[in-house]
């Protein structure tokens, strides 16, 4: 398949509210091409409760739930649980959260859902901070990072949370990225027909939060992938299987590019190079995903 | 028809699934456990056939029933104290969403220090809401609301939540005979839902987006009249039902002893029942007096105690309190009376913490306020220092 086999049909139509070159529109029209007509999604406090647009119009075409920061997964439960009473088996319920929605405030609600084996798809576009907010701290944001909350840079490293997904041992999960749309395209139509809990994160890279120009965005997610600062992977009933570039660094057939490469384009990692190089953090940061891949490749190798 | 002897928390599954809801999401809180359990019964027996989802928390509990009401299903749920706590963010979610979601809540003290007795505060703390509030004070009454409450909520110049209370252990796990109708009765008085609106593949919108000011206000004001409407519906709803099945439990109150009273006492929930022996009691020794035992308190009767300041001297017990103002009944009749009547009114605080309100102390509290010369004043009915 190729971009231009893509379906014709747009669910994300023109003159919504997102910022230019926002990773969260383009990933989003790649997932309703793949899951189609029948589709409602729930929407809890993220960009996408802006991108949507301002009553009475709406840039989605298809069934929105608003729905509080934290309650994402909990009202995706109650609109399958109506639909299956209603004899609507084949809608899909989407639930389309940003990283805070998931990693922080939404987790429980998302942890209970997965456990309950709510027959639904849990997205997670994750641009590692509270951008709707104004660029606070997540618990998706990498160390080193600048943001308003952390203006000296984080202190501390990200969660893993795809290790706490995959302990819900679901029968569907993977990390794709914004950046490469037929690989995030193949891997939601892979999860619309498993039944069950579904979860796919999708890297989102933020300009105006990770500081970059918004002509950037598909290289910064690319770039994540080159220097090992995160993976393309699926795992289906808890096997994992690596792709893209991410299998060739697994398999050590090539080697990720320096995490630098990834950061120095950003202007949230600029405190890490100007005035002067902060060699201890830029090489706690490179350790760290050594340490990652190395892990990655003890349990799924 | 049958009759039913069990306590006000089976009473009250029975009814939530006679009612078919199509999908019940719930999460266990002392004392309202028994209730979702009774629903968890009706599954395994077969007897409810909706979707039950046990879910990871009150919040969650609320949220996954606006996702089944906003989808067009009808929704009921549960909850007690620091689940009703919980839930609040998403209780006005429920309310500014417009959605006909049933809730019971076992009114329960809110901790520190824990106590899990019958006290209003939790209730009461969700009065801004926009759901309708019903307090009840028998077992029968809770079934019979259960079912109108549907009724009510899904009526098309509603469309809004409805909460109904009843007394932590004194009513929920109170055993009671409760005459149940036969499944057809119940189907007759209340038909499947027929959404106003719901989430549908074939008419796209978004539920709950952003929205300017200008709108906003009117989201409000039509919640606000929606209210002001089941002034008007709830004594239909009761009388509809009193046709059909011979029971009225009053309408947005139970009056007792009204008729030539020159004293009335305003009471709810399990104080309400107590209170009619007291009245009794008071009427024996020659003092006319009445009880007017408040059901709904969302939205306020002002009207209707309007109409019992002009003929009396009102006597209110709450067992709650707004800390730094005063009980959230004796708050709110005095406010409705300002201008319009200027009987005496005494507000007593009582029964906190779960302490028992027996028929004696009510009479103690009404005699009080009867020989009271200060108006609008405020007791803590049997608060001693150094207890």
């Amino acid at each position: 398949m190729a971009l231009k086999d893509f379906p014709r049909e747009e669910y994300v139509l023109q003159g919504n509210a997102a910022c230019a070159g926002c990773p969260a529109t383009m990933a989003l029209r790649t997932v309703l091409k793949a899951l189609g007509k029948k589709t409602v999604m729930v929407v809890p406090a993220c960009c996408t409760a802006v991108i949507q647009s301002l009553y009475p119009t709406c840039s989605f075409d298809i069934p929105v739930m608003n729905i509080a920061f934290e309650a994402c997964a909990a009202g995706a439960s109650g609109i399958r649980a109506a639909l299956d009473q209603q004899g609507k088996h084949d809608h899909t319920v989407l639930s389309w959260a940003g990283d805070g929605g998931t990693y922080d405030i939404g987790l429980q609600a998302l942890s209970g859902a997965l456990e309950r084996q709510t027959n639904f798809i849990y997205i997670c576009y994750n641009n590692q901070i509270y951008s709707n907010t104004g660029i606070q701290r997540s618990g998706a944001t990498p160390k080193g990072a600048w943001t308003t909350t952390t203006v000296g840079g984080k202190q501390e490293f990200r969660k893993d949370m795809s290790e706490i997904i995959r302990a819900h041992h679901l029968p569907y999960a993977a990390q794709a990225s914004a950046s490469r749309p037929l690989d995030l395209f193949e891997k939601v139509k892979k999860a619309k027909d498993i039944k069950g809990p579904r979860y796919i994160e999708i890297l989102a890279p933020c300009p105006p939060g990770w500081r970059f120009g918004m002509e950037k965005t598909v290289e910064m997610g690319d770039l994540a992938i080159d220097t090992g600062a995160y993976a393309l992977f699926e795992s289906i009933d808890d096997n994992v299987v690596f792709n893209g570039k991410s299998k060739l660094i697994l398999e050590e057939k090539i080697k990720p590019k320096p995490i630098e490469e990834w950061i120095k384009n950003q202007g949230r990692f600029k405190h890490l190079f100007y005035p002067k190089r902060d060699e201890k953090c830029l090489a706690e940061i490179q350790e760290h995903y050594d340490q990652m891949w190395d892990r990655y490749r003890k349990e799924y190798l | 028809m049958s009759v039913m002897i069990n306590t006000g928390n089976y009473i009250a599954a029975k009814a939530a699934v006679m009612a078919r809801p199509q999908v019940v999401a719930a999460y266990p809180i002392t004392p309202q456990t028994t209730l979702v359990e009774g629903i968890a019964n009706y599954v395994e027996s077969g007897e409810y056939t909706g979707e039950y989802i046990c879910v990871e928390s009150e919040h969650s509990a609320m949220t996954a029933c606006i996702g089944a009401s906003e989808a067009g299903s009808r929704t009921f749920t549960a909850t007690s104290s620091h689940g009703l706590l919980l839930m609040h963010e998403m209780l006005h979610w429920a309310a500014l969403a417009r959605l006909p979601i049933v809730m019971c809540n076992i009114n329960r003290v809110i901790g520190p220090g824990w106590n899990i007795w019958s006290d209003q505060n939790d209730s009461i703390a969700q009065r801004d809401t926009g759901w309708l509030q019903i307090y009840c004070s028998s077992n029968q009454e809770i079934f019979d609301t259960i079912i109108q409450s549907f009724k009510l909520a899904e009526n098309k110049k509603i469309v809004l939540p409805v909460l109904i209370n009843y007394d932590a252990f004194i009513i929920s796990h109170t055993s009671m005979p409760a005459y149940i109708p036969d499944q057809e009765e119940i189907d007759d008085f209340l038909p499947p839902l027929n959404p106003a609106w719901k989430l549908d593949v074939d008419n796209p919108v978004a539920h709950g987006t952003l929205i300017g000011t200008k709108y906003y206000e009117k989201l409000r004001r039509a919640m606000h009249d929606a209210q002001q409407n089941a002034i008007k519906l709830i004594p239909k709803i009761a009388k509809d039902w009193e046709k059909q099945f011979g029971r009225n439990h009053g309408d947005l109150f139970e009056k007792y002893q009204c008729e030539d009273a020159e004293y009335i006492l305003i009471s709810m929930a399990a104080i309400g029942a107590e209170s009619k022996v007291a009245i009794d009691n008071l009427r024996k020794q020659g003092i006319k007096i009445g009880l007017a035992r408040l059901r709904i308190f969302r939205p306020f009767p002002s009207e209707e105690v309007i109409a019992l300041g002009k003929q009396a001297e009102l006597i209110v017990i709450d067992r709650n309190i707004s800390i730094g103002s005063e009980g959230a009944m004796f708050n709110e009749i005095k406010s409705a009376l300002y201008q319009q009547s200027d009987a005496k009114v005494t507000g007593f605080i009582a029964g906190l913490g779960g302490k028992d309100v027996p028929y004696g102390d009510i009479e103690k509290m009404c005699k009080k306020a009867i020989q009271g010369k200060t108006k609008n004043h405020q007791i803590w009915f049997g608060f001693k220092e150094d207890d």
